[in-house]
């Protein structure tokens, strides 16, 4: 008897864990508005700190509408979508996966809303920038899914002083590049900082160099299967860059560098030049990390190649990581609120952090000249580029970053680098 | 008590707990994985039939076996290395220390709490390079040799570092497992042996050794399983890195599963992973019984 009731009661608890993990439902909430937002960024920066100022905002209208910004490691973004999305329990809005082919799947599984045609309904479409639109469409399967909260170029950040003092003008040519690099090395100078840890910052370096010497096709034609990766001209790109690491340009260490540490040999003065996206600007503007002061900080356009058929008014640009809508959570109340943001966001995001969106928007007058200077590139831009892995899949752009130290040490060859990548590429 | 065992009743409450606990945790998660391993898809997309396609992946798949290599040739060194270590320190406590062993038993015993990704992190300092010359580098260059070498950057070297650091991590705790088998050695045997003569490497070879062996080969099954398995460490020190020459096959299998998305594939790798930490274990089974018939 006594084993029965045990049982019995053994049972009873399993069933009871079995219906702890039930969740509410937001279409039955009712009440103010709570936006969550699943973001790689803090609440106290970037995208959420906008977001959550102009909620506020918003709430003088519509008391009680709050924003709930929760934390996510951008490593960990994809499982943790891929749970939510699993459990069906997706937040409002959040940050799109780092994979393009998650994000396809979410919207095909109608997870997330196609925003132009929400913003259409709107009215609001307008607000964003056409060509961060067509950027955004570019990379994510012909769609705007996400909301392009920034607008970054990317180039050569360099250090006037140090330039000046070792008499060196600003190139504008890879041969040029080359040189300045080699005299600044023979004065003990570091010529580049660039972190091997993330990889990203010298795949982009071989992705340029192609757009400079094949042409703004050339990733696409790659894509189409046009044109492979060990076609001589694209093996030559890989050995241009490698070359810049056997002679030593990147400094020692430069496969375990991690990105604030390169960061910081650029800002102490230690290192020359710094390729990297605009979204820099904002730690530029920090005396705190910046030593090296802002005004000492000019602006190179990735320079071009001899005989090559990219200009050097086709720079590279993206919108960073969008942030995407869910399609369950999204109703008339969201809508208003979203309405709301779209249309205030641009202004808001630049005066608040100098954060230059892909939404419409005037710098203020008292806008840092290096924010005044990229919303300048950015206007001149004739054709916005992508950058080298951009339509490159997961696993393929996996094998780009993490095989490029490789590259750079000398401990692989720009062919095995290349035929490597090809091979990730074709497995698709 | 017989009559209280003979009540399947009875048994069935000693041991359904258990064994419902660990059906859950175990046997179910690698059925389902198992399952997984004839699928193609992810959790939002749905998942199709595929039947061996992954095990035919599998067979083309240089990156899967340069990762099972990895994963021995790490195995193999870093088990030698614990284990072996574990033991000269144990031998050390008892044979030379004796008494006074408390508080090198304790300092050598001390990297097991350590977190890994914190030793990990100490150890990615140890051997910089840049921004600044770490120890390593250090002492070379004081010692005369080149001082910039970047340990990370190629296979051999980051493998070397990987090794040393996890055998640094663990042997302390090996050690106290030894040491615990060679307390429990007779003193009489010993001194027995002593009186006949036995001295140094002979008294270790023929008497605390085969005296040793059953720690031993627990020592050996728990260390070689553990690095098979190993993830953490390689992860937070390397990364995988350079390329993918550092990847054990459980840092192949999270990043095809977790990262790629490729669930099915994942599996499949996964499943290789248990086949073979069963083969090495059944391997030293098969081994320690013969030797106990002997």
């Amino acid at each position: 008897m006594k084993l029965r009731s045990v049982a019995i009661a053994a049972a009873a608890m399993l069933a009871l864990a079995a219906c702890s993990s039930g969740t509410d439902d937001p279409a039955a909430a009712t009440g103010p508005l709570e936006v969550k937002y699943y973001s790689v960024q803090q609440p106290t920066e970037g995208w959420p700190l906008v977001f959550g100022k102009l909620t506020d905002d918003y709430a003088k209208t519509k008391p009680g509408t709050t924003l709930k910004v929760e934390v996510a490691p951008q490593a960990d973004l994809d499982q943790k979508l891929q749970l939510l999305a699993s459990q069906n329990n997706l937040p409002t809005i959040f940050n799109a996966p780092n994979s393009n082919e998650l994000l396809q799947q979410m919207y095909d599984a109608g997870q997330i809303l196609d925003l132009e045609a929400t913003l259409k309904d709107l009215g609001v479409f307008d607000k964003l920038n056409p060509a961060a639109v067509e950027l955004v469409k570019k990379t994510q399967g012909g769609k705007l899914l996400g909301l392009p909260l920034e607008l970054n170029i990317e180039g050569i950040w360099y250090n006037k002083k140090l330039f000046a003092d070792n008499g060196i003008t600003a190139p504008t040519t890879w041969d040029q590049l080359s040189a300045a690099a080699a005299a600044l090395q023979a004065k003990g100078v570091q010529p580049f900082a660039a972190s091997g840890q993330q990889g990203w910052p010298l795949t982009r370096l071989i992705g340029n160099h192609l757009f400079r010497t094949v042409g703004p096709n050339a990733l696409a034609d790659i894509k189409d299967g046009k044109a492979k990766l060990t076609d001589p001209q694209y093996v030559a790109a890989a050995q241009a860059v490698a070359d810049l690491g056997t002679k030593g340009y990147f400094g020692k260490g430069v496969g375990s560098l991690d990105y604030a540490t390169a960061q910081d040999l650029f800002l102490q003065g230690k290192a020359a030049m710094f390729y990297m996206g605009s979204w820099a600007v904002r730690d530029f503007g920090n005396p705190q990390t910046n030593k090296i002061g802002a005004d000492n900080i000019g602006f190179l356009p990735f320079p071009t190649v001899a005989g090559g058929a990219g200009t050097a008014d086709q720079t590279p640009m993206n919108a960073g990581l969008t942030t995407v809508v869910s399609k369950k959570a999204y109703n008339a109340e969201v809508g208003a609120w979203l309405k709301y943001i779209v249309t205030n966001y641009g202004d808001r995001a630049l005066a608040e952090i100098g954060l230059v969106s892909g939404f419409t928007a005037n710098p203020p007058a008292d806008a840092g000249a290096l924010t005044k200077g990229v919303v300048a590139q950015i206007g001149a831009t004739k054709q916005p580029l992508l950058w080298f892995e951009a339509q490159f899949t997961t696993k393929a752009t996996d094998t780009a970053t993490k095989n490029v130290t490789r590259l750079v040490t000398g401990d692989m060859s720009p062919a095995d680098y290349m035929s490597t990548l090809q091979k990730a590429i074709d497995q698709g | 008590m017989r009559s209280m065992l003979g009540d399947k009743r009875a048994i069935a409450v000693f041991v359904g707990p258990a064994l419902l606990v660990y059906t859950l945790v175990m046997i179910v998660p690698i059925v389902w994985s198992l399952g997984y391993t004839f699928f193609d898809g992810s959790v939002i997309g749905g998942f199709t039939y595929t039947g061996l396609d992954n095990y035919r992946q599998l067979l083309d798949d240089q990156a899967f076996w340069d990762s099972t290599w990895f994963t021995v040739k790490y195995g193999a060194a870093v088990t030698i290395g614990q284990v072996g270590f574990g033991l000269l320190l144990a031998l050390l406590y008892t044979f030379y220390l004796k008494r006074a062993s408390a508080l090198v038993r304790t300092l050598a015993f001390f990297p097991v709490v350590l977190p890994t990704v914190a030793v990990a992190a100490m150890f990615t300092k140890l051997f910089a390079v840049a921004p600044q010359p770490g120890l390593v580098n250090s002492i070379a260059s004081m010692l005369g040799l080149s001082g910039d070498r970047d340990w990370f950057a190629d296979s051999g070297s980051a493998f070397i570092v990987l090794v040393l650091m996890d055998v640094w991590r663990s042997m302390g705790f090996y050690a106290v497992l030894l040491y615990a088998g060679l307390v429990d050695i007779p003193d009489d045997i010993v001194e027995g042996a002593r009186l006949d003569g036995a001295q140094g490497w002979r008294l270790v070879r023929h008497i605390i050794l085969p005296m040793l062996t059953p720690i031993l080969l627990s020592s050996v099954i728990f260390s070689i399983n553990g690095t098979l398995k190993v993830f953490d460490s390689i992860m937070a020190l390397t990364g995988g890195g350079p390329g993918d020459t550092t990847s054990p096959l459980t840092l192949y299998m999270y990043k095809t599963a977790f990262s790629f998305g490729d669930y099915g594939y994942g599996s499949t790798i996964a499943m290789q992973l248990t086949l073979l930490s069963l083969l090495v274990t059944l391997m030293i089974f098969r081994y320690s019984r013969k030797d106990q018939n002997r």
